[in-house]
């Protein structure tokens, strides 16, 4: 109990000895705000569950997601060692819906990665360096952002080639505008600060700026922003893969499932709905964590 | 000297995950028709003891005293309801900066009537009357022109000296100033000082004026009580406060830069623990 | 010798109709060792100079010259090394999310110093501050502390030259103390020049050598704080700025 205690505190510390220990302190710091909030820390349990059942979904799937058994096509939730039933060639949802986390998670972690990066390189260099630079970047992100975001992926998807890679690449570049445009009005009032005048009198160039000193007060929002974004991108993913254009068959992903269930939707309901039931409960999973973030991350909504 | 405002043993109390943070711990005073005055340092629970007699702490915030009494009457003891009518009809509060107690989008002429007929019956007509007539009385040259501008048209003096107007309309019995002068120049600072001093005498109102400039309160007020963490550490009469007593205070004389006598070093304060500790000195008249 | 010599300096913003002349043909010269003080109301234009000397108002003409060399408006990095500025709101002059130990680390890294490490300590000694504070992030340090990491900023690159823009004006009185005591005794060590601004006659005569009264862009007068404390302002605007303060 000692050793706990002492590690709180040392923790909660006003005086941080180190860079190890300040870094940790502020971290803890921002865990215990991000702990009271009950609906976040639900969200959070959600996805750590996804995280877990991703990991471990050849163990946990109690069938293989791809064998066929035509002559149990269809079988009702709760019928034996099928929990879930089977969908129209008799393969098992519950272990597809488990291997289907896994390109779920796939999905969300690389546009996580593309989209919120290329719109905070382009609103920072835009909203930093100004001038022509900025009406130039800035009339790309309106280009983009007048597109619908499906019809646009589409387009991509129709270019490229179906898949899931370019299914995400064609969600990436489409979800990255938005972002572009917070990481630019923020850098627009972090640029006139004390603070980064304080550095240009160092001589610092705006590489250094931009990377060092503004990215890592951007950075706060958009994870706030893309947290909240993901719902919708879980359903654009699905909404490809319902369309035919995202994932191709056999692959389990949740969207190509619930489009295969749909034929049956009025007499074998469940085929359908598992799958869309799992993509509601991310989904919301991913907005209520992201409003946990935000009363952490956001000072300006804090205050 | 017969007391519009009473406060007994007020604690403003901040909830946290290291515990209760303490802002304002006991503090006692009293106002008659008098101008009093609040220093102290940022942090002292100056600002916060104005704002509690309003209730107007914020969440988690608690506010709790053995009694706020306005006329008599406790003010804890009211609904919130009830505490509307009494914050801007009785008591009236004039913030640090007037840019952000205005409304941006509408013209100051609209506000003005706006408040005007909020809390009186009258025509259009007549509160554009008033409005003009308040606007003169807070010594503003133009009152018409003044009455179609926008908040952002005006200086920090003139937005000061209309926030002054507006809070003046409903005839308050207590003015709670707030540093109402220190984001002004000092030529303005006397000129918004004045008005503020005249129909403070004329309409026989008390003012409670919190600042963090002793020489200001020292000049301006009749009696001052000076803060330190939370707590009153003196209470003296404003003419008398260069002969303070008080390490704190004289603590804070003396750190100031002075023209009249130039010095080598500034004088720096030295904190003494005992002082967060010792009780609270009562300011009741 | 003349540390610091402004001569004819306009500073504007704007274009065409939208232009704001900030600062009419300011001109006045600091000596080497010297403490100057520049006074004025809001909107007088005092600070303008300090930015336009330092290229944060990037449209001015007329002269500066530094240590006798002609300041171009584009800078080199060696200016920086030569003048350094201490901003007025130590709430805002700090990145939040950088420890006092990365402010002060990349500053001594930007301008080339090796023993980073050493001279991370040293400042922080200098100010006052000792080494308890240097892993804190800003919001850990109360505003006379936030202001001691501004100055010792300013003096990682071993400036000649301090500009100081109202330094204590967002502090209270007992830290302002603390802060101009610190500066004083900064000066006497490392024989620097300041070029200090503020709105407060008193602090200005405590801390300077001679001072230029600014009104509406202009300077109207030049004098020696003596004459400030004798009450001998010429021009009446001065007078008038002089009997608000006492």
């Amino acid at each position: 109990m000692s050793q706990t205690q002492t590690l709180r505190a040392w923790l909660l510390t006003d005086t941080p000895t180190s860079r190890r220990h300040a870094k940790l302190s502020a971290i803890y710091q921002g865990w215990l705000s991000f702990r009271s909030n009950t609906m976040a820390m639900i969200g959070l349990g959600i996805l750590v569950l996804l995280v877990l059942v991703a990991a471990a979904a050849p163990i946990l799937a109690p069938h293989d997601p791809f064998a066929q058994d035509l002559g149990n096509r269809l079988a009702p939730l709760w019928s034996d060692s099928h929990v879930f039933g089977t969908d129209s060639l008799g393969r098992d949802i519950l272990s597809r819906l488990i291997y289907g986390a896994r390109i779920t998670l796939y999905i969300v972690g690389l546009v996580a990665l593309i989209a919120p990066i290329l719109g905070l390189l382009v609103g920072t260099v835009s909203g930093y360096v100004g001038g022509w630079v900025d009406v130039v970047l800035m009339r790309i992100t309106d280009i983009f952002l007048a597109f619908p975001r499906l019809v646009l992926a589409l387009a991509f998807v129709a270019a490229l080639g179906a898949g899931i890679e370019n299914a995400v690449l064609a969600i990436s570049l489409t979800a990255w505008p938005p972002y572009a445009r917070i990481a630019r009005a923020e850098t627009l009032t972090i640029r006139s600060s004390d603070y980064i005048s304080a550095i240009q009198l160092q001589g610092a160039g705006a590489l250094r700026i931009i990377t060092k000193h503004i990215w890592p007060l951007c950075i706060s929002s958009l994870i706030v922003r893309v947290t909240l974004d993901m719902a919708g991108i879980i359903l654009a993913a699905a909404g490809l893969g319902f369309l035919g254009l995202g994932a191709q068959p056999p692959s389990p992903e949740w969207g190509a499932m619930i489009s295969e269930g749909r034929r049956f939707i009025l007499d074998h309901w469940w085929v359908a709905t598992v799958p869309g039931l799992a993509i509601f409960t991310v989904s919301l999973a991913f907005n209520l964590l992201g409003d946990g973030l935000r009363d952490v991350l956001d000072p300006k909504a804090g205050e | 000297m017969e007391k519009l405002l009473d406060v007994e043993n007020l604690w403003v109390k901040f909830p946290s995950r290291q515990g209760v943070f303490d802002a304002v711990r006991g503090v006692s005073f009293s106002l008659g028709r008098e101008r009093l005055g609040i220093v102290g340092e940022s942090g002292s629970g100056k600002s916060m003891t104005g704002r509690a007699i309003l209730r107007l702490i914020r969440s988690p915030g608690i506010v709790e005293a053995d009694h706020i009494k306005l006329d008599g009457v406790n003010l804890l003891a009211k609904t919130e309801k009830e505490m509307r009518a009494v914050r801007g009809q009785r008591i009236s509060m004039v913030m640090q900066d007037p840019k952000f107690s205005l409304n941006p989008v509408t013209t100051i002429g609209d506000q003005i009537i706006e408040a005007y007929r909020l809390h009186n019956k009258a025509s259009k007509a007549d509160a554009y009357a008033k409005s003009i007539e308040m606007l003169e009385a807070v010594s503003i040259r133009d009152p018409e022109r003044v009455m179609r501008a926008y908040p952002h048209e005006m200086s920090g003096g003139m937005g000061q000296r209309i926030m002054i107007a507006m809070m003046l309309i409903p005839n308050p019995e207590i003015l709670i100033a707030d540093e109402p002068t220190s984001a002004l120049d000092v030529s303005v600072q006397r000129q918004v000082l004045d008005i503020m001093d005249k129909l403070v005498k004329e309409r026989g109102m008390g003012l409670i004026f919190i600042s963090h400039d002793l020489n200001l309160v020292a000049d301006f007020c009749d009696r001052v009580l000076i803060m330190y963490a939370g707590r009153i550490v003196e209470v003296c009469e404003a003419d008398k406060l260069h002969e303070a007593k008080h390490p704190y205070t004289r603590g804070l004389l003396n750190s100031l830069p002075r023209l009249d006598a130039p010095r080598d070093r500034l004088e720096v304060l030295q904190r003494d623990p005992a002082w967060s500790t010792a009780p609270s000195v009562s300011g009741q008249i | 010798m003349n540390m610091l010599e402004i001569n004819g300096l306009n500073v504007w913003f704007g274009t065409a109709r939208d232009r704001v002349d900030a600062v009419k043909g300011a001109t006045f010269d600091v000596a080497k060792g010297q403490s100057f003080g520049l006074v004025g109301e809001s909107g007088s234009g005092k600070s303008t100079i300090l930015r336009a000397i330092t290229g944060l108002a990037p449209t001015w003409s007329g002269s500066i010259k530094v240590a006798g060399e002609t300041v171009e408006h584009k800078r080199h990095k060696s200016f920086f090394k030569t003048v350094q500025m201490v901003f007025q709101d130590p709430y805002a002059s700090l990145h939040p999310r950088h420890s006092v130990d990365q402010v002060l680390g990349e500053t001594l890294h930007l301008h080339g110093f090796k023993d980073i490490d050493n001279r991370v300590v040293k400042l922080l000694d200098d100010v006052g501050l000792g080494q308890k504070f240097r892993f804190r992030y800003p919001h850990q340090l109360s505003g006379g502390q936030r202001q001691r990491v501004a100055i010792a900023r300013a003096l990682a690159p071993e400036p000649t030259l301090l500009l100081l823009d109202e330094p204590t004006s967002a502090l209270d009185v007992s830290v302002q103390a603390e802060i101009l005591n610190l500066l004083a005794d900064l000066r006497a060590e490392h024989g620097l020049t300041y070029l200090m601004v503020s709105h407060d006659l008193s602090v200005v005569g405590h801390m300077c050598d001679r001072l230029a009264v600014m009104k509406d862009g202009e300077i109207v007068e030049i004098m020696d704080v003596a004459a400030l404390q004798g009450m001998q302002a010429k021009h009446p605007y001065s007078r008038q700025l002089l009997e608000a303060s006492v």
